[in-house]
């Protein structure tokens, strides 16, 4: 079986982090990561850049509403993600209408990814 | 990472939306700021033993109320002033604040902390120096290091402007559309102005004023999170983030200021140039442009260059036209000649500079871009004048130096191309 492990955290804390900080996270995290990785249980590790750089299309209309910042509700749950790799923002915004008009209603959060690492499980 | 360096960071991270909530509470800065400071004590204290609370801000804001409601007591006692006259909502104060502010609030709460620490009539040193001292919360010891003044000074400039930010009036009410732009404008000026402080001073000592960028770019953060659809914030942002990232490559070991095409461009700081080329993309998208997002799309369009002779330099030219036709002065021209330069040879752009020889006759970077187009040019007489006249008027050691080599290379007979450093 597969699993996403979604993480969350403040991002005004995570933000406050010096470097130095940050670097020592980071290495921690790596060690995990590793360990996993010889195992052949670690897939994909993302880490998104802060919300301050995400745009959101809502798609409960066609051809769907472009917002500023990140998806804010909480009347919807997260089901999925897509990482795409594309050149610029409109491409994105192209490709998540496409999505949009196969799946209708609810909303896609376009977060630029500023780490990743695609792993491979077995 | 040790629990207290975690506690440092959420301090860090909830104080502004503690000393925005208390200011609206207590109408007093002073009152705000003392409150927090205490509580942030107070959280030290406990928060080891007990677990950081779920949300640090309300934690702040909860216990400061209390320590300012004290203090006001205790004040009342001593004066005849009713608690009543300061207070804004004695009811308030005296239910207990599980209730978080509701977002609406506390958006309009940070900015007015922040728009309060920059009145147009106070000098930019001390709207810095104040920023710093009661949104960021960096001991007064700290900020003087970084102003590179003795700790005693930086007291009394920060004292001195508290005073003049009490005396005038802060404006508490919602503040309209507007208004609301209008202090957006203000408070992204200051926070571009505590990103200067940090960036523009060269020398050995930069790594001492690299917290100012940091801290900076934190604000500009801040406030993107709240405005998160203003396509000059996300500007500002960029701007901040991409001129951070060629930090590491600005001045060689000893010190020196190392030029843009001399840089070692994998000593950039490759996740923050993404981001901030993310977040131009985004800006862009929205067109309504503005000075933010024209200075971000130059940084953008240098640090997108792997080589310096990859740099679009038509491209650069033409966005210092744009930011010279909607902020026209003779600095932004002169920074277009160096562009101008590349595109169409040393001899137009001296000529675009000429006019601005008036304006700009104190100006270091002035005359640092006269010699070097004189240089290339092979009028070395009066390159060697206008280099002279750049080390006269050097604010940094390390401008001097820089300043040196470059009459060392023409001494030399060198007439290796050298614009003077951004």
């Amino acid at each position: 079986m597969q699993y996403a492990i979604l993480c969350y955290h403040s991002e005004d804390v995570v933000c406050s982090w010096s470097k130095e900080e940050d670097d020592a996270v980071m290495a921690k995290l790596a060690v995990v990561q590793e360990k996993l990785a010889r195992q052949g249980k670690l897939g994909p590790v993302v880490r998104l850049m802060p919300t301050t750089a995400a745009t959101t299309l809502r798609k409960h209309s066609e051809p769907g509403v472009v917002i500023d910042g990140p998806f804010a509700e909480t009347k919807e749950q997260l089901l999925g993600f897509y990482v795409v790799n594309c050149d610029s923002l409109d491409e994105v915004l192209d490709i998540a209408r496409d999505l949009g008009r196969a799946n209708p209603g609810g909303a896609y959060e376009i977060r630029p990814i500023a780490l990743l690492r695609p792993g491979s499980t077995g | 990472m040790s629990d207290l360096c975690w506690i440092d960071a959420a301090l860090a991270a909830a104080r502004p939306r503690a000393v925005a909530a208390l200011l609206r509470h207590f109408r007093s800065l002073d009152l705000a700021e003392e409150a927090v400071q205490e509580a942030c004590l107070r959280a030290l204290k406990t928060w080891p033993q007990n677990g950081p609370p779920r949300d640090a801000a309300a934690w702040l804001i909860f216990v400061g109320k209390n320590v300012a409601i004290d203090t006001v007591r205790r004040q009342g006692r001593q004066q005849p002033l009713p608690a009543e006259e300061v207070l804004s909502d004695l009811e308030d104060v005296e239910t207990p604040l599980v209730q978080r502010l509701d977002d609406g609030h506390y958006r309009d709460d940070i900015l007015r902390l922040l728009f309060v620490c920059c009145p147009p009539d106070l000098p930019a040193t001390q709207q810095i120096a104040l920023a710093l001292r009661v949104v960021s919360g960096l001991s007064v010891k700290e900020i003087a290091r970084a102003f590179l003044v003795s700790e005693a000074a930086m007291e009394q400039r920060i004292t001195r402007a508290k005073r003049r930010v009490a005396q005038a009036e802060v404006p508490f009410e919602t503040p309209s559309a507007p208004e609301r732009a209008e202090r957006l404008a203000a408070v992204a000026a200051m926070i571009y102005l505590v990103f200067n402080e940090g960036y523009a001073a060269s020398g050995g000592d930069a790594h001492v004023r690299a917290p100012l960028c940091e801290e900076a770019i934190r604000l500009a953060r801040l406030l993107l999170r709240l405005f998160p659809t203003e396509p000059e914030i996300m500007g500002l942002t960029a701007l901040l983030l991409l001129q951070h990232a060629r930090m590491p490559a600005r001045l060689d070991a000893s010190g020196a200021i190392v030029l843009l095409e001399d840089q070692d461009r994998r000593l950039w700081n490759g996740p923050m140039i993404a981001e901030g080329l993310a977040l131009i993309d985004k800006a862009m998208r929205n067109r309504r442009p503005g000075p933010y997002q024209v200075q971000a799309a130059i940084a953008g369009l240098h640090a997108r260059a792997a080589s310096p002779g990859q740099t679009d330099w038509a491209g650069i030219d033409a966005l210092y036209a744009t930011l010279e036709r909607m902020q026209p002065s003779p600095v932004i021209t002169l920074n277009r000649a160096v562009a101008f330069s590349k595109v169409k040879g040393p001899e137009a752009a001296l000529a675009m500079i000429e006019p601005l020889a008036g304006q700009l006759s104190g100006y270091f970077y002035y005359f640092g871009v006269r010699g070097a187009l004189l240089m290339q040019l092979d009028r070395g007489k009066e390159a060697r004048v206008a280099f002279d006249r750049a080390i006269a008027l050097a604010n940094t050691a390390a401008e001097a130096a820089h300043i040196r080599m470059q009459l060392d290379r023409l001494m030399a007979g060198s007439s290796k191309i050298a614009p003077t450093p951004r």
